[in-house]
């Protein structure tokens, strides 16, 4: 399988880890990913906070790209990336004089002809049955908590992924590592997101109810898809008031493990939060 | 309701003209403070800054915190019963109060975005060590985060290099075209 990559500008720095590990897995996987040559920012929060039109035209941008490379399905491992990607790709359909300005700079394209997916749905597509098949280690007993964050799952009238209240798609992934998927209330709920700079006492108290909610229901491990959850999740953990020490891995990192990847090559070590408690129950 | 001149936009003309949805759509139940994570943090709840724009206390709604501190997670735009887009309506505030420079006490998210979208101006990416120089200079925050940034950098996550798209020519005319 080929598709599309947009690995946005975290997958470079402070998520670089989410990136390597996703491609050493889908390698063993079969699939092949084509990057979008030349691409920019989405824009991000700080866009779509204080410009509604810079903030959908900077995403239209790499649709454009993607078109021109004949791309038809892109990945945003990202999921920042992948809901500003995918709703400014509404927006534009929605609203002709936008539509207009965006093909003034980037010329004519089909934008509606690339359809945009998330890691999960990446999974999906590559499908249990092949997880399972490529499985070397079985995760077996280890108990993970799913956290899906907000912009994975929201809003899912454009979306359409999952859902937005009870999602469980990451669920039936892991579990075809061998995990335990663990039961908790948390699995959509903000991580403070982009108040890590400006407001770090919002991340991380809304950060720290996540740890200590998937903590109470028994996760050996959070397993997280966007790299500013990770971040605050990670990094943040060292301000919180609890010592609770709870290993946060990306999706890819986390079946990478069972694919029987290294851990330093899928970038656990890259982490503020040590594994090595977690990797003790893998052997 | 406020009974401006015709000539003169009320913020709920202005909201409506950038979120395409009128904001007497909400009817004050209140479940979207119920379920926002960051409520205990602002001063008006979120359907109270509606309420503000609906009476037409524009002012006091520009002025509130709670606009800056809506971390636009869009659980409320998902649980409304009335299907109002409140993220959707916190952008756009946001974005008014900027062009029309109203006083804002929440400077340090301010300077944070447009750090970060300076730097996109200049790169075509974000480039962290960029923004988060310019934001601590800007907001003379220094002392922030000394406690992971060292680790930051020995782990590779934090460049001291910007990296710069090709078309910079594109990215600028991007910028022209919707500043």
């Amino acid at each position: 399988m080929k598709i599309g990559y947009y690995p946005g500008c975290s997958l470079s720095g402070t998520g670089r880890e989410y990136d390597l590990s996703l491609k050493k897995v889908l390698n063993l996987l079969d699939v092949e990913l084509e990057e979008i040559s030349d691409w920019s920012c989405c824009g991000a929060t700080s866009a779509h906070a204080t410009n509604h039109l810079l903030s959908t035209i900077l995403p239209v941008r790499n649709l454009a790209l993607g078109k021109k490379q004949n791309l038809t399905e892109l990945l945003a491992p990202c999921a920042a990336c992948y809901n500003r990607l995918i709703v400014s790709q509404y927006e534009i359909e929605k609203n002709p004089q936008v539509k207009k300005q965006a093909f003034e700079l980037f010329g004519e394209f089909d934008s509606k002809g690339i359809s945009i997916i998330n890691i999960i749905e990446l999974f999906q597509k590559i499908g249990k049955d092949k997880i399972i098949e490529k499985r070397e280690i079985e995760l077996k007993g280890i108990k993970a908590a799913c956290y899906y964050g907000c912009l994975l799952v929201r809003p899912f009238e454009i979306t359409g992924f999952d859902d937005s209240e009870q999602p469980h798609s990451m669920e039936e992934i892991i579990s075809a590592a061998g995990a335990v998927p663990i039961d908790w209330n948390y699995k959509i709920e903000c991580c403070g997101a982009s108040h890590s700079i400006a407001h770090k006492e919002i991340a991380v108290d809304l950060s720290e109810k996540i740890i200590n909610d998937a903590s109470k229901h028994g996760a050996d491990v959070i397993v997280v898809a966007c790299p500013m959850c990770h971040s605050n999740l990670d990094m943040r953990q060292k301000a919180m008031k609890k010592n609770i020490k709870m290993p946060v891995l990306y999706l890819s990192e986390f079946i990478g493990l069972s694919l029987g990847i290294g851990a330093n090559e899928l970038g656990l070590n890259l982490h503020f939060i040590s594994s090595d408690l977690l990797l003790e129950k893998v052997k | 309701m406020s009974h401006a001149p015709d000539a003169v936009l009320t913020l709920a003309d202005k909201i409506e003209s950038i979120t395409s949805q009128s904001t007497l759509q909400c009817y004050q139940c209140g479940k979207c403070s119920a379920g926002c994570p960051v409520r205990d943090y602002m001063d008006d709840s979120p359907n109270q800054v509606v309420r503000l724009v609906q009476l037409g206390f524009d002012e006091s709604a520009l002025q509130s915190s709670t606009i800056w501190l809506c971390a636009g997670c869009l659980t409320c735009s998902s649980r409304c019963p009335q299907n109002f887009d409140l993220a959707k309506f916190m952008d756009a505030m946001r974005e008014i109060s900027l062009k029309e420079k109203t006083a804002i006490d929440e400077k340090d998210t301010v300077e944070f975005h447009k750090a970060f979208l300076n730097q996109i101006k200049k790169h075509g990416r974000a480039f962290e060590f960029g923004f988060i120089r310019d934001y601590k200079i800007k907001t003379q925050n220094f002392l922030q985060d000394v406690d992971v940034a060292p680790e930051m950098f020995i782990k590779g996550k934090i460049g001291l290099f910007p990296h710069n798209v090709k078309d910079k020519e594109g990215i600028k005319k991007i910028f022209d075209k919707t500043e």
